[in-house]
């Protein structure tokens, strides 16, 4: 097994570089990815050494990025389509939703949409508005998408690849706080499925699931929770649509308790949604409701005060200390 | 750079030149006004440059270069008219009476928004490409249905000129015979790509495809920005339709401060850029015509650092907001979940109470 050190973003790069060195047909369209190697440089070199045919320098038009990326899929080419910031997507969003999504089904099968979106998302960089979002809620809820998330630098690694090779569309969710982050990187063999949730720490007390950068956030929680002799177990879910439930309940059903960790505000969210799931499956081994800890039902605030509004340690474990205490 | 169609008042060693269809209507000291206003939004420009530089802006989206098209567009508003900007017209913001460290609160991350848009009629920045030119053409279709003498002038760059926004904007502009001039600054780069990549024709012969018309101004000229935007205002306003005026100009700094453009550009074509400079143009033209000595222009920079001055404390003394003032404004009516937001926040001890 050969793993190297390596940054989330090198991990994207080096992902891309291998699907582009594996299959000729894949592409990568999107605004400054070329010369200047994306505004987060995860693209960079890559068009030096793949061409300017396959790594396209677009016009600044998010909805013709991915609208031309469903006529390259139906010609047959592989397109990642990357939407600079998360808050950019939604010029795109007829597209993905009414064509990316439908048109598989919409020709009986004969289109393959196989096509991902890269969308930097989550907050905490100090940004100024619409470039700190958490969208991908919006996604979920459309059938024909598949979404996912990656939290480690070799997830992103493998989870790119598995998404580009992969014949249904995929909104690749990448949390942009953590594109610095180093960990080590198994280029040889892959983690697990694109699809699978993934226990990053092994608890009784509590489950807490996230995904994307909360993952950390959640680590961080439980590292304090075990000095209170709370024992936390931290889910990644890894997938948001669709959700890796057979994970989720195996620790629920153990833990009796839930917690959900996400960005995006409570409704309607990825978070309702594993509450709801788990709660039909575990009812009866849990012993306190699940708890979602989530951005607040507001537009996302001036970053002088988004720590306020992206889930905390601290409000992760006022979560735990609730659901521990509940009945009680 | 120089095309015969470019409408040029002044060139770039700031001689006077004739034009067929233009020429100046200023006096000396309307002329001296729009120097001393280019100088001091150059001057809190770099100011600003330096705050983000020194932590205490999140960003900053530097406007070296384009002063005469700010300026030049800025002053050519009449009181009633309305602006919407982009998130680069801080000359614009100057002209409208906009107190500088309002402009400045979105890059200290304290607000989204920064001024009232209606006190100074000029909207909030828009930073999602293109939106703002929809918006300006309903207010200006909503200015036809009072019957109001006013226009609608609204800002976007080269790279927004390929958004469907945009185009939609030029259809229904179109349509209604809408009173808006659309102002396109093209500074030649979008972020790192460059005009040619958004369009293959001059971007102010599109007008014609849309059913109005389209006129390419030197946008370092500011004499020329202010007559050409004048009058397609006025026409604007009387009912002769929508005007596309694409101001032919350069973006001397970054995109933004996390921008680095040695990247993508090189310094030779800077350089040429830095010749033209908008502010010596002016400058030349007021020393020759109007014998303006020096001790007047060190009065104009010591008024505009005295200003960057003030900017720089009124920054530093922009605090941290109360964090449950993100709750504020979230919606005009009461809101379950925003009550419940604000109740949890208090609860966590995050905040003492309403803001």
């Amino acid at each position: 097994m050969a793993t190297t050190t390596m940054t989330m973003a090198k991990a994207l790069n080096e992902g891309l570089r291998r699907a582009m060195e594996k299959d000729s047909k894949v592409l990568l369209m999107g605004e400054d990815i070329g010369r200047l190697g994306g505004v987060f440089r995860i693209t960079d070199g890559l068009q030096k050494d793949f061409g300017e045919d396959r790594v396209i320098d677009a016009p600044l038009a998010e909805s013709a990025i991915v609208g031309t990326a469903v006529g390259l899929a139906i010609r047959g080419y592989r397109t990642v389509c990357e939407i600079q910031f998360d808050g950019f997507v939604y010029p795109a969003f007829d597209q993905i939703v009414s064509q990316v999504a439908k048109l598989h089904k919409r020709s009986d099968g004969v289109y393959t949409m196989g096509l991902v979106i890269r969308l930097p998302f989550q907050g905490g960089i100090g940004a100024i508005e619409h470039h700190s979002e958490s969208p991908e809620p919006y996604f979920a809820q459309t059938a024909g998408l598949r979404v996912v998330s990656c939290a480690t630098p070799n997830d992103a690694y493998w989870m790119i690849q598995q998404s580009i090779e992969h014949d249904d569309p995929i909104i690749f969710c990448e949390p942009k706080s953590r594109y610095w982050e180093k960990g080590e990187v198994d280029i040889d063999t892959p983690p697990r499925g694109l699809f699978e949730a993934e226990v990053r720490r092994v608890g009784t007390d509590v489950t807490v699931v996230g995904y994307g950068s909360s993952v950390k956030t959640i680590l961080r929680a439980a590292d304090t929770a075990a000095g209170e002799g709370t024992s936390l177990e931290v889910i990644d879910a890894r997938s948001v649509s669709p959700l890796d439930l057979d994970t989720m309940a195996r620790s629920v059903q153990k833990t009796g308790r839930l917690v959900v960790v996400q960005e995006s505000p409570n409704t309607a969210s990825v978070g309702s949604e594993i509450v709801a799931e788990l709660t039909q499956r575990c009812f009866f081994s849990m012993s306190a409701p699940g708890l979602r800890v989530s951005g607040y039902h507001v537009p996302y605030p001036p970053s002088r005060i988004e720590d306020d509004f992206r889930p905390s340690v601290d409000r992760i474990l006022d979560a735990v200390d609730r659901v521990m205490g509940f009945g009680g | 750079m120089i095309d015969e169609e470019l409408v040029q008042l002044l060139t770039p060693e700031g001689e006077r030149i004739t034009h067929p269809d233009y020429e100046s209507t200023l006096d000396g000291d309307e002329v001296f006004g729009l120097y001393r206003d280019m100088v001091i939004i150059r001057r809190l420009c770099n100011e600003s440059t330096s705050l983000q530089r020194q932590g205490q802006l999140a960003l900053w989206a530097p406007v070296q270069g384009q002063e005469a098209a700010q300026i030049g567009a800025g002053r050519a508003l009449a009181p009633m008219d309305f602006s919407f900007p982009s998130y680069r017209e801080h000359g614009v913001a100057w002209c409208r009476g906009v107190p500088p460290e309002d402009m400045l609160r979105v890059f200290r991350a304290v607000t989204t928004g920064g001024w009232d848009p209606q006190r100074y009629r000029h909207s909030v920045p828009t930073v999602v490409l293109g939106n703002q030119t929809l918006h300006a053409v309903g207010y200006a279709m909503g200015v036809q249905r009072d019957g109001a003498e006013e226009a609608v002038l609204t800002f976007f760059g080269d790279g927004a000129s390929s958004q469907g926004d945009v185009l939609e904007s030029f259809v229904w502009a179109a349509s209604f015979n809408a009173p808006v001039v659309f102002f396109c600054q093209n500074n030649q780069w979008g972020i790192s790509t460059p005009s040619s990549v958004q369009s293959k024709i001059p971007l102010y012969h599109r007008a014609h495809g849309f059913g109005f018309p389209g006129i390419r101004v030197d946008g370092n000229d500011v004499l020329a920005v202010y007559e050409v935007t004048k009058r397609a205002l006025e026409s604007a306003r009387v009912g002769g339709g929508p005007t596309l005026i694409e101001a032919y100009t350069y973006r001397i700094g970054a995109h933004t401060t996390s921008d680095d453009p040695t990247r993508y550009r090189i310094d030779a074509e800077v350089e040429v850029w830095k010749h033209r400079d908008p502010v010596e143009r002016v400058k030349s033209l007021l020393v020759r015509e109007y014998q303006i000595k020096n001790a007047t222009f060190d009065q104009v920079a010591t008024e505009a650092d005295a200003l960057a001055s003030k900017l720089r404390e009124d920054v530093l003394a922009m605090g941290r907001p109360d964090p449950i003032s993100m709750f504020d404004h979230a919606y005009a009516a009461p809101h379950p979940l925003v009550d419940e937001g604000r109740r949890e926040m208090v609860e966590l001890g995050i905040s003492a109470g309403t803001s």
